[in-house]
C-alpha cells in the first residue's frame, strides 16, 4: 500500500543516510590505518612524509575508491538482513542449519570476497613487500632469464581477508549481529556514536587478534592449496630461494603478523562501524500522534501502530509511544483528544486495542507453550489445518516463522527472486498478508507441534521439507540436537521489547490520565487493561517457575552482537510489575470502583498493598 | 535571606527534639519515662521509649520498639496525636567486643555504625546498612526482620529501594551494585544470594552513589574511579556509559522527584545537571569546591546545593536558569547555660520533605572542638509564590550523640517525619505534624501521586491552629 511504501522509505533513506555517513568516515579511518601500519619510531619524519605523499597518491585514492564500493555494499547487506526480532537458535543443529543456509551463505561469500578486496587494499597501501602479486625473480642462480614469481607476502593478505570477512559473516550467525537492538536511553546520534567508537575500536581489535591466530593455524596446514592454484592459473613459479610462508618459520614473522592484525583491525573497524550507524540511525524515530496535513496522515502514529508491516516501524512506534506517554504531555493530550465531527477518542481506541492485542498474544504464547511442557514436550496434534510448523518446543512466535519465511526461504522458491534480489525491495512491493509477522497470531494455539525440530524457530516449512531428506534422523544427530537450555525461553520472549513498550506506553497513559484526561476516555478501557495485565502477570509468573526459565544467560562479552534479547524475559517481567505499580499507586482506592473478577480484584489489593 | 541567627537557641544539654506541632519543636528531658505536653486542647503524649530501649538492651528484641513505631503511625490519626520518637540501637547487632576492638583500632570507626538508610518509597518499611556490611530490612507489619549477606557486599555506600516496586533494592557496594529482591510476604530471615543481581562494569568500582528513576525503570551509578557515570537497565543488566571530559569521576547522584533531571557532582569544582530526556547536560562550576550535597524540590523545578567550604545553601531553578543564595549558615553562637555554642559551618548534607516544606541541613561542625558539635538545622519552606526559607529549629538527640545521617520518610500523610541516625548507633524518628499548604502534590511529570488514606477530617480541628500561629 502506500502508507507501506512511504514508511519503508523512511527505513532505507536511514540506511542510505548512514551507508554515507559510513563512507565519509573512511578517508580518516584510512589515514589513521596508513599511519599504523607504517610505523617506525625511528625516523619519525621520514614517516610521516612518506604517509602524507602516500595519501595523496593515485594509488590511495583508487583504494578509497573501491573501499567505498564495500561499504556501500556491507550498508547493504546490514539493511538486507537486519532483524529487530533475534533469531534464536534452540539447538545446535538449528544453529548449524542457519550457518549452512544458503542465504545465509550467500551472505559469507559475499563477505568473503569483500574481505579479499579490502585485503587488497591494505596490501598496496602497506606497499613494499606486500605490493603485488608476483614480482620477477631470477629462478636458477647461473642468471637465467628472469620469470614472474608468486608474491607470498601479497597472498597472505588477501586470504586473510578473506578469512576475517568469511568469519566475520558466520559470527554474525552467532552472536546474532542482524538483530538491532534499542537503546535503553534516547542519545542524539553524534553522541551515541562517539561513545560506541571505543568499543567498536576493542571488538575489531580483539575480534581480528582471534581471526589471525585461527587464519594462522589454516594457512600453516592447508596454505600450499591456493598457492598451488594460484601459481596455476596465474602461470607463477614459486620462488625457491624466498621463504615459504606455510612454515613455522615464515609464519614467525612479527613484522608480517602485525600488518596482517593492522589490516583485520581495519576491515572489521570499517565494517562494525557502518553496523552500528546503521543501527544507531535505524533505531531513531518520531511519529506525530495526529497530523494537520493529509499527506503525513498515514505516518501518524495511530496508523503506524496498527501495521503490520514492515515490523521496524511498528517497532519504532511502540518506542514512541512509551516516550510521548512518559515525556510529552502536549502529545499524550492528542491522544486522549476527541475526534473533531463525532467526538470519538480514535487515537486511544487505535493505541490501546493494539497494545492490548500485544498482550494477549503474549499471553497466549505463554500459555500454549506452557501446555506444550505440561505434556512433557511430547508431540501433540492439535493440528487444525495444512500448516504444519516446528519450533523450540512445539510453540514459539509465530511471527519468526511468518518473518523469516520470505526473505530466508527465498532460495529454496523458485518463484521468488534471486538470491541476488533484495527481501528489501520485495518488502516494499509484497502484499501484507504475506510477509506480515504480526500477521494471523491469533491462531497462535491452532498451530501444529512436533516433537523434533530439526531447525531454528524462524525455520520455515519449506525448508524443513526440503532439508529433511538432506539430514536423515541418525543417532549422532540427536547428540546435536540437544536443546540448548533456556533458548526456547529466550525464544518465547524474543520480540518482548514491544511487549514493554506497549505495557510503559499504556501504564504512563493511565496514570496520565487521572489528571489529564478530560474526557474519560481511559476510563472506559481501564477494567480491560487491568484484566489484560493481570492475566499476563499470571501466566509470567508460572512461566518463570518452569526449570531453566529463571536462570540467568552468561554475561555476554563485549562484542558487536548485542546479547540484550537474551534478558528480554527478566525486562518484561520488571515492566510488568513496574506498569502494575504505576497505575496501582495512581489511583489507589478508586480501583475498587473499577468492574473486575474477584480472582484479579483479589491480585490487585495484593499489588495495592506492595506484597507482589 | 535566612541565617541561623533567627534560629532558636539550642535545647540545654540532656534535652531531646521530639516532634514538631503547632510550629513549635517540641522537647524532653532524657531521664523522664513519659512526656505529656499540654496546650491547644490537645494532648501530645510522648511514649516512654526508655523502657523499650532497656527491654532491647537486655533481651535484644526489636518487636517491642516495632509495636511502638506502629503505634505513631496508627494513632497519629486520632485525637491525641501521638508524637513518638522510636529508638533503634544498633549497637547490639555487632558484639560488643569486636566492636570495642574495631574503636580502638580504627579512629573513626564508630562514626560509620549505621552506614546507610533508606526507606520504601511507599510502604513503612526500612534498609539499614551495618558495619558489618549486612543489610537489614525492618517492616512493621511484619515479625521477620531480614538480613541481607553477600560476599560481594562490601563497604555498602548507599542505598536506595526501586520506585514502584515492593521488593527491590539496591545496594552500592565497594566492586559493584547489589540489586536484592526480597518477597515482602517471605517469612524467610536470611534470603539467599540468590535473590541479589550482581550489576558490574570493568572499572566502575567503588560505587558510591546510586540513584533510581522515579519510574522506577532505570538506575543510575557513579564512581569517584570511573568518569563515566552508568545508565542501568536493570532487570536486563545492561549498562550505558555517560562519558564526559572533565571533573575526573562522579560522587554523587540524585535524579529529581519528578525524573526530568539528575544531579551529578564530581570530586573537582564541578556538577552536572542531567536531562533524562535526550541524556544532555549542563555544566555548573562551582568557584570553592566540589558540590557537597543536593536536594531537589518535589516538582523537580529547583535543586539545593551546598558547596565544600562555604556555609550558604544554594539554589538553582530551571524555569530560567541561575543559581543565588537562599540561605546562609555561617556560625553563629548561641549562649547556653553550660557555656557558648558554636553552630554553624560547612554543610554536610540536605534532605528536603517529599512536600517541599521541611528543609533539614546537616551542619558537620568542628569534631576537635567540644562547643562546635554536629547539628541538624530545619527550615519551614516555602516555594510558592516565592520561594523562602524560614527558621524552624535544631534537632538534637541525647547528650553525647551526634547526627551522622538524615532522610525524610517519602509518604508520611501528617506532615514530615526525619530519619536520623545517630553516632552511637541510634534511629530516630522525628516527626513535624504540620498541613500541607499545597494540596495537590504532584509527582511524576504533573500528574499526581495521590495518598490513599489522606485523612484531611482528622485533622480538621487541628489545622486552626497551625494556622494561626504561622
Amino acid at each position: 500500500s502506500h502508507a507501506n511504501f512511504q514508511c519503508n522509505k523512511v527505513i532505507c533513506w536511514r540506511a542510505t543516510a548512514s551507508i554515507a555517513w559510513a563512507v565519509l568516515l573512511l578517508p580518516p579511518t584510512t589515514a589513521v590505518f596508513v599511519i599504523l601500519s607504517r610505523f617506525s619510531i625511528f625516523h619519525p619524519m621520514q614517516w610521516l612524509s612518506e604517509c602524507l605523499s602516500l595519501l595523496l597518491s593515485i594509488n590511495a585514492i583508487f583504494s578509497l575508491i573501491l573501499l567505498s564500493g564495500v561499504i556501500i555494499m556491507v550498508g547493504f547487506l546490514n539493511l538486507e538482513y537486519y532483524t529487530v526480532i533475534p533469531t534464536i537458535a534452540c539447538s545446535k543443529i538449528a544453529l548449524l542449519g542457519q550457518l549452512l543456509h544458503p542465504r545465509q551463505f550467500f551472505s559469507s561469500l559475499v563477505h568473503g570476497v569483500m574481505g579479499m578486496v579490502v585485503g587488497w587494499c591494505c596490501a598496496v597501501t602497506v606497499g613494499g613487500r606486500y605490493e603485488t602479486l608476483g614480482y620477477s625473480c631470477q629462478q636458477s642462480d647461473d642468471g637465467g632469464p628472469s620469470q614472474m614469481c608468486l608474491n607470498e607476502y601479497h597472498l597472505f593478505l588477501l586470504l586473510s581477508g578473506v578469512f576475517m570477512g568469511f568469519s566475520h559473516s558466520l559470527l554474525g550467525v552467532i552472536h546474532n549481529m542482524n538483530y538491532v537492538p534499542f537503546h535503553t536511553i534516547q542519545q542524539y546520534k553524534y553522541l551515541r556514536f562517539k561513545e560506541s567508537i571505543p568499543l567498536v575500536v576493542k571488538c575489531s581489535a580483539s575480534q581480528a587478534l582471534y581471526s589471525m591466530r585461527n587464519f594462522i593455524v589454516l594457512y600453516f596446514f592447508l596454505g600450499h592449496i591456493p598457492k598451488g592454484w594460484i601459481c596455476q592459473t596465474l602461470q607463477l613459479e614459486v620462488d625457491r630461494s624466498a621463504h615459504a610462508l606455510d612454515t613455522v618459520g615464515g609464519l614467525l614473522d612479527l613484522s608480517l603478523l602485525y600488518h596482517t592484525w593492522i589490516s583485520g583491525t581495519f576491515l572489521l573497524f570499517t565494517w562494525y562501524t557502518t553496523l552500528q550507524l546503521f543501527r544507531i540511525f535505524v533505531t531513531e524515530v518520531s511519529f506525530p500522534v495526529q497530523s494537520s496535513f493529509t499527506d503525513n496522515a498515514h505516518q501518524c502514529l495511530a496508523k503506524v501502530i496498527a501495521e503490520k508491516q514492515p515490523i521496524i516501524l511498528k517497532f519504532l512506534a511502540l518506542q514512541d509511544l512509551a516516550l510521548l506517554s512518559q515525556h510529552s504531555p502536549l502529545r499524550r493530550a492528542e491522544v486522549f483528544s476527541l475526534s473533531q465531527p463525532g467526538g470519538h477518542p480514535h487515537n486511544w481506541i487505535a493505541v490501546s486495542k493494539e497494545c492490548l492485542s500485544l498482550l494477549s498474544d503474549l499471553t497466549q504464547r505463554l500459555v500454549t507453550y506452557h501446555d506444550t511442557v505440561a505434556t512433557n514436550g511430547r508431540a501433540k496434534s492439535l493440528s487444525t489445518g495444512s500448516e504444519r510448523k516446528n519450533s523450540c518446543l512445539g510453540v514459539c512466535p509465530l511471527h519468526h516463522r511468518r518473518r523469516l519465511l520470505q526473505p530466508l526461504t527465498a532460495p529454496f522458491t523458485p518463484d521468488l527472486d534471486s538470491p541476488f534480489s533484495s527481501p528489501a525491495l520485495r518488502r516494499l512491493t509484497a502484499p501484507v498478508e504475506q510477509c506480515s509477522p504480526w500477521h494471523g497470531t491469533v491462531q497462535s494455539p491452532h498451530i501444529a507441534r512436533r516433537g523434533h525440530k530439526l531447525w531454528s524457530t524462524s525455520a520455515g516449512e519449506q525448508q524443513i521439507e526440503s532439508t529433511a531428506p538432506l539430514a536423515p534422523r541418525m543417532t549422532s544427530f540427536f547428540v546435536f540436537n540437544v536443546q540448548l537450555p533456556e533458548a526456547s525461553s529466550q525464544a518465547l520472549f524474543a520480540d518482548s521489547q514491544a511487549h514493554i513498550w506497549a505495557l510503559e506506553g499504556l501504564s504512563y497513559l493511565v496514570q496520565a490520565s487521572f489528571t489529564e484526561d478530560q474526557f474519560g476516555v481511559v476510563q472506559t478501557t481501564l477494567p480491560s487493561i487491568l484484566s489484560s495485565m493481570l492475566v499476563l502477570q499470571e501466566a509470567v509468573d508460572r512461566h518463570f517457575k518452569l526449570p531453566h526459565a529463571s536462570s540467568k544467560p552468561v554475561r555476554c562479552s563485549s562484542t558487536m552482537g548485542d546479547c540484550s534479547y537474551k534478558t528480554l524475559r527478566f525486562a518484561l517481567r520488571a515492566a510488568l510489575k513496574t506498569a502494575l505499580y504505576r497505575i496501582t499507586t495512581t489511583f489507589g482506592e478508586h480501583l475498587n470502583a473499577v468492574q473486575l473478577s474477584s480472582e484479579h480484584r483479589k491480585k490487585l489489593q495484593h499489588f495495592l498493598e506492595y506484597k507482589e | 535571606m535566612c541565617s541561623l541567627a533567627l534560629f532558636p537557641p539550642p535545647l540545654p544539654s540532656g534535652n531531646t527534639t521530639l516532634c514538631e506541632s503547632n510550629n513549635e519543636l517540641l522537647s524532653g528531658l532524657n531521664g523522664e519515662d513519659t512526656f505529656q505536653v499540654t496546650g491547644h486542647d490537645v494532648n501530645y503524649i510522648i511514649l516512654p521509649f526508655h523502657h523499650y530501649w532497656h527491654d532491647f538492651l537486655h533481651f535484644g528484641g526489636y518487636h517491642s520498639c516495632h509495636n511502638l513505631w506502629l503505634a505513631c503511625f496508627v494513632e497519629s490519626g486520632n485525637t491525641h496525636l501521638l508524637a513518638c520518637m522510636c529508638v533503634h540501637h544498633f549497637l547490639l547487632l555487632i558484639d560488643s567486643e569486636d566492636m570495642i576492638a574495631e574503636f580502638s583500632q580504627v579512629l573513626n570507626w564508630p562514626d560509620c555504625v549505621v552506614r546507610a538508610f533508606a526507606w520504601h518509597p511507599h510502604t513503612d518499611k526500612f534498609a539499614v546498612a551495618l558495619l558489618d556490611d549486612s543489610i537489614k530490612i525492618y517492616n512493621p507489619k511484619s515479625a521477620t526482620t531480614p538480613t541481607l549477606k553477600h560476599r560481594l557486599q562490601r563497604n555498602v555506600a548507599a542505598l536506595q529501594w526501586k520506585p514502584l516496586c515492593a521488593s527491590g533494592l539496591a545496594v552500592a557496594c565497594q566492586s559493584c551494585i547489589l540489586v536484592w529482591h526480597v518477597d515482602p510476604c517471605s517469612l524467610s530471615t536470611r534470603p539467599s544470594s540468590g535473590c541479589a543481581q550482581v550489576l558490574s562494569h570493568p572499572g566502575h568500582s567503588p560505587v558510591t552513589s546510586i540513584s533510581w528513576s522515579p519510574s522506577g525503570s532505570l538506575l543510575v551509578s557513579a564512581s569517584p574511579m570511573d568518569t563515566a557515570m552508568m545508565v542501568w537497565d536493570v532487570a536486563a543488566e545492561n549498562c550505558v556509559p555517560l562519558q564526559r571530559v572533565g571533573g575526573g569521576g562522579v560522587t554523587l547522584l540524585s535524579w529529581s522527584p519528578d525524573g526530568s533531571h539528575v544531579l551529578a557532582s564530581t570530586p573537582s569544582a564541578l556538577f552536572r545537571v542531567w536531562e533524562t530526556r535526550m541524556w544532555t547536560c549542563e555544566r555548573w562550576p562551582c568557584i570553592k569546591g566540589r558540590c557537597q550535597s543536593g536536594c531537589w524540590s518535589p516538582d523537580g523545578s529547583r535543586l539545593l546545593f551546598s558547596v565544600q567550604g562555604e556555609s550558604v545553601i544554594y539554589a538553582l531553578t530551571f524555569t530560567h536558569f541561575g543559581s543565588s543564595v537562599v540561605a546562609d549558615l555561617s556560625e553563629t553562637t548561641f549562649n547556653a547555660q553550660n557555656g557558648d555554642i558554636v553552630v554553624g559551618g560547612e554543610i554536610q548534607n540536605l534532605a528536603w520533605d517529599p512536600k517541599g516544606e521541611r528543609l533539614a541541613v546537616l551542619l558537620k561542625g568542628d569534631p576537635h572542638a567540644a562547643d562546635r558539635p554536629p547539628m541538624i538545622a530545619v527550615f519551614r519552606t516555602r516555594t510558592s509564590p516565592i520561594f523562602e526559607l524560614l527558621p524552624c529549629g535544631f534537632v538534637q538527640g541525647e547528650s553525647g550523640d551526634e547526627p551522622r545521617l538524615i532522610q525524610f520518610h517519602p509518604n508520611f500523610q501528617q506532615g514530615a517525619l526525619l530519619t536520623v541516625c545517630w553516632s552511637s548507633g541510634k534511629i530516630s524518628h522525628v516527626p513535624f505534624y504540620f498541613l500541607s499548604a499545597r494540596v495537590p502534590h504532584f509527582g511524576f511529570n504533573g500528574s499526581p501521586l495521590p495518598r490513599p488514606q489522606e485523612r484531611f477530617n482528622d485533622f480538621a480541628n487541628q489545622s486552626l491552629y497551625t494556622e494561626m500561629l504561622s
